[in-house]
């Protein structure tokens, strides 16, 4: 029995922005019972008392010298873009018309 | 000659080419010829550079001619993890979504790997943006074992330790995110580091999970190990986590460890990475190794680190929130693939989805969606947070732990290596190949594997693990296991791997 509906997947997918068929959500929704667990395994010990660790080896306040330095020559970068024109990345239509 | 070159050390290699017995062209070119004879079999490599690579060799020798002084490994050659970028080089981490794409610039290990004179054969495989541990993942095929071409090579660096196991390099660089270097080095018989986090530049991987994630060396003995680690180890300005104080010194450490003295080390065993779930030849290999530790004079206790056995739960928490988080930037827009909707508007955000769902396999899929349930408004301090109060936990368990003794050892994987396809629908299964190897990742601490021996014909490993910063104690007890055990063994485990089927050389006739 899953606790991840389908449905659930199905809203995950989008916020996600992956296309998935109807066949790739009915599988994960059966594969997604393992993050129920680890939650509830990780729950056993994570009490109020622990902090948490977001990085393994805290450093804080990391600065360097702000020296402006050569960057990326255009055409490099505009070379592995899907679409480029007049120097510009060239992407879809951002907003829907109505 | 030719096969001969194939088989030396990287610090033999360099030696060689120092003297003038050889060239590095002639190194490179044997290398190359070699990957051309057995990469059909094995499929480590996903491009091979060799244009580029033969032309830093030519460049090395006429340096080297003109009475240069030239860096230790300068004209060595180096295959590369497909995960890391590389200027006119294509890197795809993998992925269908990447295909074809040649980065503008170089990792900053790169520009070391280059600056150091060094030749880069080409790309390894391995699992998409280096999720999974057998390198089955990836969207370009399987890379096969050297030691039984039916079996996985470990994962997701299996492309890079299949190319160093299978003489097609001498070293290679990998990736290690929960195991993803040591893991593939004890299934193929070859030497891997997970260097402390920030002790190697992180700018350049195409990243999976920002906070585990480390690049390191993989080689066939633990000197080259720590030869190739001082190239591309040490502070870098553009990685805000990069360490700042210097690198150990990690290839006087090795040298010191092959003199094979241990007198005065400490080495805990973890009491929580040894029993149910480890093959019983793994835990007896393991055993003949402290033996041996022993006789060289160290000092053997076992230690517990209870929170370790909730490492794999936190793994699964944080990796994929981190991962569906990094992944975000394939969208189609700037880079890669794009594919339109089949009906309907062409807006970004359809392109985008279209895009994600053809060009993602199914593994990262499954990751993104878990880690955007995760980080969902909501769950994030229940799920994202309560992994990271393990971390803490975990890190607690390595201080005390560190407290009583030098370095920490267990088997590095709990099996050999199983077969293609065994465990390709048991995600559960896949993941505990990592069981041994994350809790370094989650601490951030240092990590090797090292060969130790052969289950049924094939290899296993051993992993030591040491403080932060004192990276240089992993090759101390490596370097003398590794001497230990090849005296009896009566030299490298990799020689008693199987020869390889070869194909014909180019223009040979039928």
């Amino acid at each position: 029995m899953s606790t991840i509906s389908r449905e659930e997947v199905a809203r995950l997918a989008a916020l996600a922005r992956i296309d998935l068929s109807e066949a790739e959500l009915t599988r994960l929704a059966g594969e997604l019972d393992v993050i129920v667990e680890s939650v509830a395994k990780v729950s056993e010990i994570a009490t109020a008392d622990v902090p948490a660790t977001s990085h393994p080896l805290p450093l804080t306040n990391v600065f360097r010298d702000d020296v402006p330095v050569e960057p990326l020559p255009v055409a490099d970068v505009l070379a592995g873009a899907p679409a480029a024109e007049d120097g510009r990345f060239l992407v879809p239509q951002i907003l829907e018309e109505d | 000659m030719a096969a001969d070159l194939t088989r030396r050390s990287a610090a033999d290699l360099a030696q060689a080419l120092r003297s003038g017995e050889v060239s590095s062209v002639e190194v490179t070119q044997a290398h190359l010829d070699r990957i051309a004879a057995v990469d059909g079999a094995v499929h480590a490599f996903l491009h091979v550079s060799t244009e580029d690579a033969l032309a830093t060799a030519r460049d090395v020798d006429a340096r080297r001619a003109a009475g240069e002084e030239l860096p230790a490994l300068a004209g060595v050659p180096v295959a590369v993890k497909d995960v890391v970028v590389t200027k006119g080089m294509p890197t795809t981490a993998g992925s269908r979504i990447l295909s074809g794409w040649v980065p503008p610039y170089d990792a900053t290990l790169v520009e070391r790997l280059r600056a150091a004179g060094m030749p880069i054969l080409g790309k390894t495989n391995m699992d998409e943006f280096a999720m999974g541990s057998s390198t089955e993942h990836s969207a370009y095929g399987d890379t096969h074992n050297p030691w039984d071409l039916d079996r996985i090579p470990g994962g997701s660096g299996g492309g890079s330790a299949a190319a160093v196991a299978a003489f097609e390099a001498p070293l290679a660089i990998g990736t290690d995110t929960g195991g993803s270097i040591r893991q593939p080095g004890a299934v193929t018989g070859t030497v891997g580091v997970k260097p402390t986090y920030g002790g190697v530049s992180r700018y350049g991987l195409i990243a999976l999970a920002s906070s585990l994630d480390q690049a390191g060396p993989v080689t066939r003995t633990v000197l080259d190990s720590a030869l190739l680690h001082e190239v591309i180890g040490g502070h870098d300005p553009r990685d805000s986590t990069s360490l700042a104080e210097p690198l150990p010194d990690v290839v006087g450490a090795a040298r010191l460890g092959l003199t094979g003295d241990l007198t005065g080390v400490r080495v805990g065993v973890v009491r929580e990475l040894d029993g149910e779930g480890y093959q019983a030849g793994v835990r007896d290999r393991f055993e003949e190794s402290l033996d041996l530790l022993r006789g060289a004079g160290a000092e053997v206790v076992e230690v517990s680190c209870p929170h370790f056995d909730y490492a794999l739960a936190a793994y699964y928490l944080i990796l994929p929130s981190e991962a569906s988080s990094n992944l975000a930037k394939f969208d189609g827009m700037r880079f890669g693939l794009r594919v339109e909707p089949t009906d309907g508007p062409a807006t970004a955000e359809r392109v985008m989805g279209a895009t994600r769902g053809a060009g993602f396999g199914d593994e990262v899929k499954r990751r993104i969606i878990l880690g955007t349930y995760a980080l969902s408004a909501g769950y994030y301090d229940a799920y994202y947070g309560s992994a990271q109060k393990v971390r803490t936990l975990i890190q607690r368990d390595f201080a005390a732990a560190f407290e009583q003794v030098d370095v920490l050892v267990s088997p590095t994987a709990p099996t050999t290596a199983f077969k293609l396809g065994e465990k390709l629908d048991d995600p559960l299964a896949m993941y505990l190949n990592d069981v041994a190897t994350i809790p370094a990742n989650l601490a951030g601490v240092p990590g090797m594997s090292v060969p130790n021996g052969l289950v049924d014909g094939l290899p296993v490993g051993f992993q030591i693990l040491a403080p932060a910063r004192a990276d240089d104690r992993l090759y101390r007890v490596g370097a003398a296991l590794e001497t230990l055990l090849e005296q009896r063994w009566g030299g490298p485990l990799l020689a008693q791997a199987p020869e390889l089927p070869t194909a014909a050389p180019e223009g040979s006739q039928p």
